[in-house]
């Protein structure tokens, strides 16, 4: 345990003192959110009913910008083998990882959603909805990430290949995550339900296949 | 102690290096000699649990005798590669906690000054590592050997980049785990002075040892 907290800290540090990654993904988010209204032209009836479906395509692109240095950092400069001869499992030593990514992307996308939900003409109403469904939503979307990370560790043009392989294993968390914001009875809490339960499957299947994409690009 | 027998190593499902036996007891070193390509790294590799062997047994034992199952003979080893796993954005002092709490999960502030200390590097443990030239880059990777204690060292190359003086540091540092009961294999070009040593030529495909 105590190895994953150090791990994590670790990483979280690191991010915090590179802040480009970070940067990156939070400037991509804005800038997505902001240029759909310039290409749909002035109809506010039209963005607030598209804007959920649009804030979430953007959070999945953005969240996806970093997530190929997430072990190649490692790998470059070596670590990767040490990390490797440590005391944790690799399931848990990519849970880690996964968890950095959450803490280190996902929840600054999250917190700066309320103004992208501004440029959208996003109803303040249904802001509440969104932020839990991503809150609960992204968890998955980074343990995914980062087994994608893991199997295309190596390759030479792995950043590219990256998106197009977890891009579509993200479908159901659109699905639903924009299902949640669905002016239904009962829409939201059914969503927010079968969200959490991806996203828990993710956590419980995901570190195993990254562990064994792992252990093959020590190879 | 580390058993190997009859090991063939294979990179990419090509074996490189095939007939590999030696032991080596507590207290041993065994120095890894071969032209490049040789295998020495894929041996070490194999050693290290990174790579599959083609065919052959390594077993590493305890003290009395009994044998350590494969998943936790991982956390008996060191291994120190062609790079450092050194992070530039963390201070020196930094990166040798780090690996100190990741490898025994315990925070020994002396234990890693003296880690620090014993490779020359402890005037400058609050420098960014990105600072570091190569040479002291080198040193801090191999500090981690010191930071946390793991009975079996597998070290590629651990004088790259080193000077006169580091090589003295790093020599002192091999042999005080082998007087501590420890063992360690070695790659290298260079002549390393070290005690109880025996000699594994590595040359196209198969291997001597020999003792030195």
């Amino acid at each position: 345990m105590t190895a994953f907290l150090t791990l994590c800290r670790r990483d979280l540090t690191l991010a915090l003192r590179q802040g480009s990654a970070v940067g990156t993904a939070l400037g991509f988010y804005l800038i997505a959110v902001s240029i759909i209204p310039l290409g749909l032209g002035p109809d506010l009836k039209l963005l607030s009913r598209i804007a959920p479906g649009i804030l979430w395509i953007a959070f999945l692109l953005s969240a996806i910008l970093s997530v190929d240095a997430l072990f190649q950092d490692d790998r470059d400069d070596g670590a990767l083998d040490a990390l490797v001869l440590g005391p944790l499992p690799a399931e848990l030593l990519t849970a880690s990882k996964s968890l950095a990514h959450w803490i280190t992307t996902c929840v600054p996308l999250i917190a700066i959603t309320p103004l992208a939900g501004l440029l959208l003409n996003l109803d303040p109403g249904a802001l509440p909805k969104l932020i839990g469904a991503l809150i609960v939503g992204t968890v998955g979307i980074s343990f995914i990430a980062s087994a994608g990370a893991a199997l295309t560790l190596g390759l030479r043009r792995g950043a590219l290949l990256l998106p197009l392989l977890i891009l579509p294993l993200f479908t159901p968390f659109l699905i639903f995550g924009v299902g949640a914001m669905a002016e239904l009875p009962g829409a939201f809490e059914q969503s927010f339900l079968l969200l959490s339960g991806l996203s828990l499957f993710s956590c419980a299947t995901m570190p195993f296949a990254a562990a064994l994409a792992l252990r093959l690009s020590l190879e | 102690m580390i058993s190997v027998k009859n090991l063939a190593c294979q990179r990419g499902g090509q074996v490189i290096l095939a007939g590999v036996s030696f032991e080596a007891a507590k207290g041993a070193a065994i120095v890894l000699r071969g032209p490049n390509g040789s295998g020495k790294t894929t041996l070490l590799r194999t050693l290290a649990g990174f790579l599959l062997a083609a065919s052959g047994s390594v077993v590493l034992s305890r003290s009395d005798g009994a044998a350590i199952p494969r998943d936790e003979a991982s956390e008996a080893l060191h291994y120190i590669g062609h790079a450092n796993g050194v992070k530039p954005r963390l201070s020196v002092f930094e990166n040798i906690v780090f690996w100190q709490r990741y490898y025994s999960s315990h925070n020994d502030a002396e234990g890693a000054e003296a880690a620090l200390e014993a490779f020359g590097l402890l005037h400058l443990a609050s420098y960014r590592a990105a600072h570091l030239s190569q040479g002291q880059a080198r040193r801090l990777g191999l500090a981690r050997l010191l930071a946390a204690k793991r009975p079996i060292w597998l070290l590629d190359e651990p004088s790259v980049s080193l000077d006169t003086s580091s090589t003295r540091m790093l020599e002192a540092a091999i042999a005080d785990h082998l007087t501590g009961g420890g063992i360690a294999i070695v790659s290298t070009h260079l002549d390393l002075n070290l005690p109880n040593t025996s000699i594994l030529h590595l040359d196209g495909g198969s291997a001597q040892t020999s003792l030195g």
